[in-house]
């Protein structure tokens, strides 16, 4: 047993876990823009050009589509790169490779290859950064089969997860919420993995579901806790994979709140609430409802630079609190 | 002409291309627009510093020259499309500081009302549309607007400015090829200030100059310093008389440096220091023009101190503007995603 709780933080988990996987197999290596001696837009890849060179930690031109299509190229016959994009919105630059290629080639080649690439993106808003640099795009991601969809919410599993997406035979997204990198939280020792496709249940509750991605596992656990001097007893649902998605782990935890919240990010329309909600809807979980379903995601608007027009576009913690005494008092 | 300006045109019949072709006064204009971009970068910075500012901006200091010498032949209904680094841009093409200071501080006096910020920068009024978030976002834009151009026969020509990082992302090679096959009015301009970022162009970029790769587009390419305001000028002249007259694009590759770090997150790890102070030294656009309207006899310390001054006094009134205007209202969030419909 640790004597001291060990803590890092999100963005040194992940360049922990980089290091790890790449002192265990010589075939992984990094990709991206600015991430040698710069260290990453993020600071994520921090100085491991210096531990494992240039060979292996390569800086690209900016060049989306093509670094993409190279990192695929390089899955498919032998090595294991991890591919940065410096933010998610350039995940529309390589969307061809990434879509088009990476999610379909063992498919299209009746499983004659595989394409064991992973690929990150710093994603959200709250950083001021604009309508360009802000999107929360994973649900475009999550809607193509043959690719494997996660957003770790804590600096543990954001290395465990990236362990288990080197180790994935597949393609792995990782989504990493911007705001997120600097949150500290334990972290083991050494090599662990965290598994893709099963969600967590970060608090057990009686009277409320919330299902939440990434940051929003954060906001709605402390949305939680404010709620609990109320006496209101709120389970909280760390999705982490929205592709594939744990069904039953949600079905469960409905049955046995009766009511549903789903809290993302991204755009409310179209996206991983739809999802989740009809899920719940299409299954035994349905019966259990005592309450409408209900999403909190953001406006149907890109993200404003105003600093203030940007928190009113995604959900804050204190719109969790609203929505979730207003479902367990019966008012919606 | 009076006999005095006789003697001074004649006497400038050996001196650089801009000192024959522009008058003095305007050569005057544009050294005060060359310290209103710095001190207008100098001003956003400080306000960023002091927490008044929030996001994230990339500051052109170091690379006036080339935004005035390339707008320097553009008429005001002439149309550009910049950049992430735009501030200088915007103000090359027109633009009011004061309301730029009040985009930055998002508010609804902004030329975005508040929306876009120092990386969304436009000034559509004065033919600037718009700064980019996206390397290489502008210059396919550039084109389709050389194409409206072209089309609705209104003879603009289309400026794209993007960085020397730019010219490694696929979106620069399409554009230039349907700029060339279609022979439209655009003048792609690539600042190679020597880095994207933090990765310097002989790591990123298989050609030596970049105007190297016009040759693959059959079009012009010409290396200009991109310092020197009148060699500057002086290329964007000839390939806006080209673009003019029907013949087609030019890329045209501004060798320039900026000061300041990529962004705010910049630890300068890529670069020396000795590096950076060399060019501030040795090569500051603003200290060479400066220093031959001097010596050229256009200018004097007194004329100097004049601009100076007025530049200190607009940046300090755009900034007050700036916190005196209102913020948009939360109930405006949506504003502006569809076209509002009567
Ligand atoms: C498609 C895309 N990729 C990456 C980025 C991140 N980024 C912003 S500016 C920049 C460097 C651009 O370099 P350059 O084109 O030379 O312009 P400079 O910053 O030197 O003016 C990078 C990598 C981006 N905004 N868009
Ligand atoms: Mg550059």
């Amino acid at each position: 047993m640790d004597a001291v709780v060990r803590e890092l933080s999100y963005a040194q988990a992940i360049q922990e876990a980089m290091a790890i996987a790449m002192d265990m197999d010589e075939r992984v290596f990094l990709m991206g823009e600015d991430i040698g001696v710069y260290g990453g837009a993020f600071q994520v890849t921090g100085d491991l050009v210096e531990r494992y060179g240039t060979d292996r930690v390569i800086d690209t031109p900016i060049s989306e589509l093509g670094g993409a299509g190279v990192a695929v190229g390089a899955a498919v016959t032998g090595m294991r790169p991890i591919f940065e994009f410096q933010f998610s919105d350039f995940a529309t630059l390589g969307m061809e490779q990434i879509v088009n290629q990476a999610a379909k080639m063992r498919f299209m080649l009746g499983g004659e290859v595989s394409v064991p690439v992973v690929m990150r993106f710093p994603a959200g808003s709250g950083t001021g950064a604009a309508a360009q640099h802000s999107q929360s795009l994973e649900a475009w991601l999550g809607h193509v089969p043959g690719l494997k969809v996660i957003q770790p919410a804590t600096p543990h599993d954001a290395k465990g997860m990236l362990l288990a997406a080197v180790a994935d035979p597949d393609p792995v997204m990782i989504f990493e919420h911007k705001l997120l990198y600097k949150m500290k939280g334990h972290v083991p020792e050494g090599h662990y993995t965290v598994p893709i496709g099963k969600a967590e249940i970060r608090r057990e509750g009686r009277d409320l579901t919330i299902v939440a991605t990434s940051i929003m596992v954060q906001k709605a656990l402390e949305a939680a806790a404010a709620l609990e001097g109320e006496g209101i007893d709120i389970e909280v649902v760390d999705l982490r994979t929205i592709r594939p998605i744990d069904r039953q782990t949600i079905i469960d935890s409905v049955k046995k709140t009766s009511r549903l919240l789903c809290v993302y990010e991204a755009v409310k329309t179209l996206g991983i609430g739809a999802e989740v909600s009809a899920l719940v809807a299409e299954s035994e979980a349905f019966d259990y409802l005592d309450a409408p379903i209900v999403r909190l995601g953001g406006a149907e608007t890109p993200i404003p630079y105003n600093p203030d027009l940007e928190k009113a576009t995604v959900p804050q913690v204190s719109d969790i609190i609203a929505a979730a005494r207003d479902l367990v008092k019966g008012v919606r | 002409m009076a006999g005095a300006s006789k003697a001074v045109v004649d006497s400038r019949a050996n001196l650089p291309f801009v000192y024959r072709q522009y008058s003095p006064e305007q050569l005057r204009q544009v050294l005060h627009k060359m310290y209103l971009i710095r001190r207008f970068e100098e001003g956003a910075e400080e306000c960023y510093m002091r927490g008044l500012i929030h996001g994230t901006m990339h500051l052109s200091i170091g690379q006036e020259a080339s935004a005035m010498g390339i707008c320097m032949p553009l008429a005001e209904d002439d149309q550009i499309t910049s950049t992430h680094r735009g501030h200088g841009h915007c103000i090359a093409k027109g633009a009011e500081v004061s309301r730029m200071f009040a985009e930055f501080f998002g508010k609804t006096t902004g030329y975005c009302k508040g929306r876009g910020g120092s990386m969304h920068i436009a000034d559509v009024a004065k033919g600037n549309l718009g700064a980019n978030g996206i390397v290489a976002g502008g210059i396919p834009i550039a084109v389709g607007a050389a194409l409206s151009s072209k089309r609705m026969k209104t003879g603009k020509v289309v400026v794209s400015f993007f960085g020397d990082g730019a010219n490694n992302e696929g979106a620069f090679h399409e554009a230039l090829n349907m700029a060339a096959i279609w022979k439209l009015p655009v003048i792609f301009v690539c600042e190679n200030n020597g880095y994207g970022m933090s990765t310097s162009t002989a790591r990123s970029t298989a050609v030596k100059n970049i105007a190297e790769r016009a040759a693959a587009y059959s079009m012009p390419g010409v290396v200009v310093n991109g310092n020197i305001f009148s060699e500057v000028a002086e290329a964007s002249f000839k390939a806006v008389e080209r673009a003019r007259a029907g013949e087609g694009p030019t890329l045209i590759e501004s060798k320039t440096y900026r000061y300041r770090g990529h962004s705010k997150s910049d630890r300068n790890r890529y670069r020396t220091k000795e590096e950076i102070e060399d060019w501030m030294a040795n090569r500051d656009p603003i200290t060479l023009f400066e220093t031959e309207l001097r010596d050229f006899g256009f200018i004097d310390d007194r004329g100097i101190e004049a601009i100076r001054d007025a530049v200190a006094k607009e940046i300090a009134d755009g900034i007050e503007f700036a916190k005196a205007s209102p913020a948009p209202e939360i109930a405006t969030l949506e504003n502006y995603v569809y076209t509002e419909h009567a």
